[in-house]
């Protein structure tokens, strides 16, 4: 849980296009929040939302032909968008630290997983028995058996789990501050991910990191995450407390995502109540809200401008029209509001 | 949606799929499938659900002769379809049997249009008497997974995931088939798509009576689209129960542990979550000689006699 408000990173305003042979990618168009000190922020959308080339920009890895066009993120007083690659090395690994998803292709195939480890310790001048002795540790810390054998084993005789532990030690080996973590359980099998997220957990408990958890499962942001940012198109739509972005829901793109996917007590007789369409194309980012052609509550002037974010509690905001004090009132979907019940009435009992 | 006259589609006996590699001494035999035997009936939705390589997908494939069964036996609509087929069975499988796969866009041929996608199976089989016949049919499949007649021109490249996924399932759909494996259908896709992926097969199962074997590793929604669960672990089934049952009143300690590790959208509930682990430790199935034992009316669970005995008293392993 949040122990105190200081934020110790802050993403203005920011946006992120590419230039491709088609045209110019708007991916992320005016990011804005805020990490605290020792919180999970998840930050949840589709694939194309812009949710990982946000989360790249702040370790300082977009690809050649991205483009940071406006905004700032403020790291302990420094802005990373004016950042050079030799002041990123600085801080990238030894204070923000980022974990993939896929644990095969970020490890190298052909090097001792323990040399890996130590390879983060090494380019900072420890010597190599020190680096190996907390390597050693680190291993311990993320749980991997046997360490003094693994260390010199390489990738391809670790599970898809044991990988993820390894990647998770290499990104802890420079004692970062910031942690993102960008979907490093949607490779792995449920029993796997459910330990992976005790373990991201737990790391997180004894070190006071602040992570930042991009995921689309609502199920693994409601096990991880303290807040909740919603993106869509390139925006945050919603964010708030897990709680509120769970139980109290207001932007109805929110509203679609928590009941799209079926949860055990959904009978097989109902129809699932779906987005229709497709997220829209980034090349030409459309007039207005860009939800609102998959929108079944869309007002004219969600075609027309772009609504602006309403407080709905002092942590708790939301971009949609239908918090505009004239908005006609609009009730949430009675599938959702349903299942809220069913939680509530679980928690209850 | 059970058929009263439980008609079966499927029925596998005692398969086994074996994966070999290496020579001589270094020759190690990977059991994927290891003895299941289960019966699909028409009309019902059976679900496999398992961690990845608990040999879910193999199933799949060499129910359908992708690969060549170890041992065992497979009827379809009665036949026997493992071993050595006539022409005539052969041909019968093919058009009876149909599969979606996963990956949308590596299963679509990218140098054939829709058009050419979809009416192969209908040459193949000579479902249709001529060209214009088979345009009809290709027309009238397309407005059912929602496309429109003009996607039948076009390549699978100009398609997004989910429509391409669409294709897919008219692909598999146009030979009216008697069985479709669906081999997760929805995981490569997009959250927003999923469901509609999802609703679509609903309808489509809902409105041609399809029977569906179908395959992932999801278990909400395996649940959500299922009749009946079969629970794969290491190559066997260890449990398989009607959905509601398999979910309400578990009783292998591995779908115990399965169960309880499904994130759900509730944070209370996470917050509260108690895991279950699944020690394999507590049985000894080399010297137990297991077998799946029918505990309820329909509840199958992969037990030695004697924990038979606990679970029909309903003493938690």
């Amino acid at each position: 849980m949040t122990t105190n408000n200081e934020a110790i990173l802050q993403v203005n305003d920011l946006h992120i296009t590419f230039n491709t042979f088609s045209g110019k990618v708007h991916a992320v168009r005016g990011v804005q929040f805020d990490l605290r000190k020792g919180e999970t922020l998840a930050i949840v959308g589709e694939s194309g939302s812009g949710k990982s080339v946000t989360n790249k920009a702040i370790v300082g890895i977009l690809s050649k032909n991205a483009n940071i066009e406006r905004g700032n993120i403020i790291y302990r007083g420094a802005d990373l968008t004016q950042y050079s690659e030799r002041q990123f090395t600085q801080i990238r690994g030894s204070k923000i630290s980022m974990i993939f998803q896929d644990p095969m292709s970020s490890l190298n195939p052909i090097m001792k997983v323990g040399k890996q480890i130590m390879e983060a310790l090494r380019v900072r001048n420890i010597s190599k028995a020190e680096a190996r002795q907390r390597a050693i540790e680190l291993m311990i810390a993320v749980g991997i058996p046997d360490p003094e054998k693994r260390f010199e084993q390489y990738p391809f005789q670790f599970s898809g789990g044991m990988r993820q532990r390894i990647v998770i030690a290499i990104a802890l080996a420079c004692d970062p501050e910031v942690l993102i973590c960008d979907e490093p359980t949607t490779a792995l099998d449920v029993t796997i991910q459910a330990q992976i997220l005790d373990l991201i957990k737990q790391i997180q408990k004894e070190r006071d990191l602040s992570v930042i958890f991009i995921t689309h499962d609502l199920g693994v942001v409601a096990n991880v995450a303290d807040r909740v940012a919603v993106m869509y198109a390139g925006k945050i739509v919603e964010y708030g407390t897990v709680d509120e972005i769970f139980y109290n829901p207001k932007h109805p793109y929110t509203w679609s995502l928590l009941v799209s996917m079926p949860d055990l007590d959904t009978s097989s007789s109902d129809e699932l109540l779906v987005i229709p369409g497709t997220p829209p194309n980034m090349l030409y980012p459309p007039k207005g809200d860009a939800f609102a052609p998959r929108n079944r509550y869309a007002m004219r002037i969600d075609y027309e401008e772009d609504p602006p974010m309403y407080r709905v509690s002092d942590t708790h905001y939301a971009a949609t029209w239908l918090l505009h004090p004239n908005a006609p009132k609009v009730e949430i979907p009675d599938v959702l509001k349903k299942r809220i019940a069913q939680q509530t009435e679980r928690l209850v009992r | 949606m059970i058929n009263s006259t439980l008609q079966p589609v499927l029925e596998v006996k005692n398969l086994k799929q074996y994966f070999s590699s290496g020579r001589g001494r270094r020759k190690t035999v990977m059991k994927a499938v290891d003895d299941i035997s289960f019966t699909i009936y028409k009309g019902e939705t059976f679900g496999l659900v398992g961690e990845s390589g608990c040999g879910k997908t193999t199933t799949g494939r060499t129910i359908i002769r992708l690969y060549e069964p170890t041992d065992g036996e497979i009827y379809f609509n009665g036949t026997l379809i493992s071993g050595e087929l006539t022409k005539e069975i052969k041909k019968e499988v093919t058009r009876g049997m149909q599969m979606i796969f996963q990956d949308p866009i590596a299963s679509l041929n990218p140098r054939m249009t829709v058009k050419e996608i979809i009416g192969e199976g209908l040459k193949i089989n000579k479902l249709c008497r001529n060209e214009q016949e088979m345009l009809d049919m290709i027309y009238d499949i397309l407005e059912t997974v929602g496309l429109t007649r003009e996607h039948a021109g076009r390549y699978p490249h100009e398609f997004s995931g989910g429509q391409r996924q669409r294709i897919g399932i008219a692909r598999a759909l146009i030979t009216s088939p008697d069985l479709v494996i669906a081999d997760e259908p929805i995981s490569a896709l997009d959250v927003s798509i999923q469901a509609q992926v999802l609703n679509l097969l609903n309808r489509l199962r809902k409105k041609l009576g399809l029977t569906i074997l179908f395959i992932a590793h999801d278990l909400s929604v395996v649940k959500y689209f299922s009749d009946r669960i079969g629970v794969m672990y290491n190559g066997k089934i260890v449990e398989l129960a009607k959905a509601d049952d398999l979910y309400k009143q578990p009783l292998h300690p591995y779908t115990k542990s399965l169960l309880s590790a499904i994130p759900l959208p509730d944070p209370h509930h996470e917050r509260n979550r108690k895991r279950i682990y699944y020690n394999t430790q507590i049985h000894n199935y080399e010297a137990e000689q297991p077998q799946l034992v029918e505990i309820r009316p329909g509840h199958f669970v992969y037990a030695s006699p004697a924990e038979v005995e606990k679970y029909k008293k309903g003493i938690p392993l």
